[in-house]
């Protein structure tokens, strides 16, 4: 395994690779990857805190877990609630803030505030070729030049590796509060959940979880935060609104969107996993095709129905009939999904990322070329080889 | 401003190039005319002109296509141009090269509330997308100043901001797809109306390339309910720096507004000797608005007025009414045009961390005392995004020249501090030779390599954002 300790030994080290180089942070996410680790966490610490310009700049090896209890200090948080994966994945180590950035992983909250992508304000990283390329920078406003920014993140390490981050943080909010609704159906759920981000009520977690990832037979949850008095009001109108059995507040509303944002309903559960990005308004009607092709299946709603993590009956995806199902019936709704979860055969028929189409595929394999023409970078990844 | 020498072999084929994009577009929409091209020689940079061999207005993804397949096949530059309202030179004509203008394509082609997005033809203005969905509660958030003029196109081109920016993001963070035909005439969509385009986010690549990747024609815009209501206060200061410290201190007392706006001494008196906005006589001023109902307005303003309190202001004006709201901005969205009725100016555009509001407010008054010229101050202060403006006279000889080599000073200053050279116009033609101050060499090949990606024979919007020495092999 290889650990380098700054970036100059980053790019040494990558220079001197002549085989496939699997990039990892903590390792949380249970990725499909070949070749000898190379390790990130060595390209570790935080470089520099203005809680007063909310910006914060950190190597990509430092555990997320280190960069939220620096920024509690400060009343501050990243704001687009990066999921944990351990429970999920039943892994071990630390989450890291570059395999945050690499995956472009956004909780509950980027329904409201946008994704990691959104808060990332500027990268270093060193390219298939070890040579050493910074864009963006650590202001809020930039567009001096292309914003390989956006590129890098989400690109899963075959671009580059990172090395240094520059991030937008956000204050915590004084308050906040979770509407709980039990016993609504998918399409019910999220119709109220849609009409929930259409009001002006800041709405900032909109989600639902099945009966079998709930109490009660489905239960729909919506957060407001903010100061105390407009959570107050807005959780009061929402209810008069949507109606509501119950109004968490506090660290009760926090647990139960550290459980969407998780999936942990999930993690104890048998099952292929699948991670579902779609329209909200045709979320219900997809995962009915589901059901009626045979596909069995178990659904945490987030995003007000645009996000949707599918827990697959274990008998019934033996044979990775799954995977076909969902990504042709997305071919038809449009979206796509991404394979979290799955036993070793079905990992190995089925390509974790959604096939893209033709002309774009060109375009990623030229940029790929580009940044790491010897194909060292978590080879075949993101496409096939 | 050195652009390339026109290619004579490019002008020698101009008839024939005419011709055969008569044969795909509509007659009136082939521009071959001196007399008619000129109306394309600038945008809003208007230092610098140049009319385009040929301009051509395509009213659809098919007929840009066709002229691009066109284009490529003759080896001829293509300049894309949404409403020409760039301060940059972000669509600066070449003298060999075809203004491709996507004026013609302004059609809404779908609204949808429950998923909150609208899909549009790339042509449309700005303010017309808010238009589009207002009568039922939504808004498109991005609103630069240019929002009446300036084409959905040249926004996602430029990755252009706003005021309201720092509670909703820029134009990036509200672009959710687009349909982009590349250089040889091929058609691709990225993203949609779902969130996270699959793959490489190519979107987050396109948007902000400045038209050098491809020509977009439609995009999915997310839009968002309208709040309750909004309230600006007004606060005056004894000086800039301590405007400064309490930008700072609002910012980390995490109240979030919508906007924090600047204006120093100079632009106050400007605009109140225009606008008579009724602005207190100070130093600086800060015009901080919140959104909500009436109870989470006076809820944050409380924060914010007890914030300002400590740093001893001179005036703390709350809005009482909407008129007294839209007073208080007058000042400040007609401060640009009241500088320009007493003097010439170049507006910059540079972005500060927050933190160094207060040292690069002194030097850059340090700069004005040192070249001799006025700088007056108005800007997006909450995410630190200055646009100073210096103050010239065309007339006096060699003042342009100084006016010029002080704006790059104030940019390097930027830079230095830990800023960037742009924060919302773009690079252009105007900021082109400043970018190796912000990047090191292997940088700018990193973009560059992506500019090779998807225009290989670097035709599309030549001479802009790279130095041209550094860009000078590719487009040969």
């Amino acid at each position: 395994m290889l650990r380098p300790e700054s970036e100059a030994e980053l790019a040494e080290m990558i220079r001197a690779a002549h085989a496939p180089l699997a990039i990892r942070g903590g390792a949380t996410r249970g990725l499909p990857l070949q070749g000898e680790a190379l390790d990130a966490t060595g390209l570790h610490g935080i470089r520099l805190y203005e809680p007063g310009a909310l910006t914060l700049v950190v190597g990509s090896g430092t555990p997320v877990n280190e960069i939220d209890t620096i920024l509690a200090e400060k009343d501050q948080r990243l704001a687009f609630e990066p999921m944990d994966h351990r429970a999920l994945m039943a892994t071990q180590g630390e989450p890291t803030i570059g395999g945050v950035a690499a995956a472009n992983i956004s909780g509950p909250r980027r329904i409201q505030v946008g994704a990691a992508r959104d808060h990332m304000l500027g990268v270093r990283f060193v390219t298939g070729t070890g040579d050493i390329v910074k864009n963006g920078g650590r202001v809020m406003k930039n567009v001096t030049g292309y914003d390989l920014v956006k590129l890098m993140a989400g690109s899963f390490g075959t671009l580059g590796v990172l090395s240094e981050l520059s991030l937008k943080v956000q204050a915590i909010p004084e308050a906040e509060a979770t509407l709980i609704l039990r016993g609504q159906d998918m399409r019910t759920a999220v119709a109220d959940l849609t009409r929930a981000m259409g009001t002006a009520f800041d709405v900032s977690g909109a989600a639902w979880l099945d009966a079998s990832a709930s109490d009660g037979g489905g239960e729909r949850r919506i957060r407001v935060e903010g100061m105390a008095g407009s959570v107050a009001y807005r959780s009061e109108r929402l209810a008069d609104l949507l109606g509501a059995d119950h109004v968490a507040t506090g660290n009760q509303s926090a647990v139960l969107w550290q459980q969407v944002r998780d999936v942990t309903p999930f993690a104890n559960r048998p099952g292929t996993v699948w991670k579902v990005s779609t329209r909200p308004s045709i979320s219900a009607d997809f995962c009915g095709a589901l059901t009626s092709r045979g596909i069995a299946h178990s659904v945490i709603a987030d995003w007000s129905g645009g996000l949707l993590w599918l827990c697959l009956d274990a008998e019934a995806d033996t044979q990775a009939a799954g995977a076909a199902a969902i990504r042709q019936e997305l071919a038809r709704y449009g979206g796509h999904a991404t394979l979290i979860r799955a036993n070793p055969d079905i990992r190995a028929k089925v390509a974790t990322f959604q096939p893209q189409p033709p002309a774009l595929e060109r375009i990623a394999a030229g940029l790929r070329e580009k940044f790491d023409p010897r194909q060292i970078l978590n080879p075949g990844l993101m496409a096939p080889l | 401003m050195q652009m390339p020498v026109p290619d004579p072999r490019i002008l020698s084929q101009k008839d024939a190039l005419v011709g055969a994009l008569r044969k795909v577009l509509p007659g009136d929409a082939v521009i071959s005319d001196p007399a008619e091209t000129r109306a394309y020689e600038c945008d809003a940079l208007t230092a610098y002109r140049c009319p385009p061999m040929i301009a051509v207005l395509p009213a659809s993804t098919a007929e840009v296509s066709a002229v691009l397949r066109l284009c490529h096949r003759y080896g001829v530059p293509v300049v894309p141009r949404g409403s020409g309202t760039s301060l940059a030179g972000g669509a600066l004509p070449t003298a060999d090269c075809v203004i491709l203008g996507v004026a013609r394509m302004n059609k809404v082609l779908e609204r949808n509330y429950p998923d909150r997005f609208i899909r549009v033809e790339s042509g449309m203005t700005n303010l017309s997308v808010t238009g589009a969905v207002e009568e039922d509660g939504f808004f498109y958030a991005p609103d630069p100043s240019s929002q009446l003029a300036c084409a959905i196109a040249g926004n996602i081109a430029m990755n252009s901001g706003g005021a309201h920016c720092l509670k909703y993001g820029v134009t990036t963070n509200n672009l959710l797809g687009v349909t982009m035909v590349m250089m040889d005439g091929d058609v691709v969509e990225t993203g949609g109306a779902h969130l996270d385009p699959g793959g490489l986010d190519l979107l987050g690549l396109i948007c902000g390339s400045e038209g050098q990747l491809g020509v977009v024609t439609e995009a999915t815009l997310r839009i968002l309910p309208k709040p309750e209501g909004a309230r600006p206060v007004l606060i005056g200061f004894n000086s800039n720096e301590v405007a400064g410290a309490c930008v700072r201190d609002i910012i980390e007392a995490g109240v979030l507004p919508v906007a924090i706006e600047f204006m120093d001494r100079p632009c106050i008196e400007a605009t109140e000797a225009f606008a008579h906005a009724g602005y207190p006589d100070c130093e600086a001023l800060l015009i901080v608005e919140v959104e909500g109902s009436d109870a989470e307005i006076d809820e944050q303003l409380a924060v914010i007025t007890g914030i300002a309190q400590r740093h001893d202001p001179v005036e703390l004006r709350q809005s009482q009414s909407a008129e007294e709201s839209g007073r208080i901005w007058l000042g400040r969205k007609s401060a640009f045009g009241a500088m320009g009725q007493i003097n010439d100016y170049m507006c910059l555009d540079g972005t500060i961390p927050v933190s160094e509001l207060p040292t690069v407010l002194k030097r850059m008054s340090d700069l004005s005392d040192e070249y001799g010229l006025k700088v007056a101050n108005v800007f997006h202060a909450g995410d630190g995004n200055l646009h100073p403006l210096i103050l010239f006279d065309t007339n006096t000889d060699g003042q342009l020249d100084t006016c010029e080599a002080m704006g790059a000073e104030i940019l390097k200053l930027c830079v230095e501090v830990g800023g960037c050279l742009t924060g919302e116009h773009g690079v252009g033609v105007e900021k082109r030779d400043l970018m190796t101050h912000q990047y090191a060499p292997a940088d700018l090949e990193a973009q560059m390599a992506v500019k090779d990606v998807f225009d290989p024979a670097w035709l599309l919007n030549p001479a802009k954002v790279f130095p041209l020495d550094t860009s000078d092999a590719r487009r040969a």
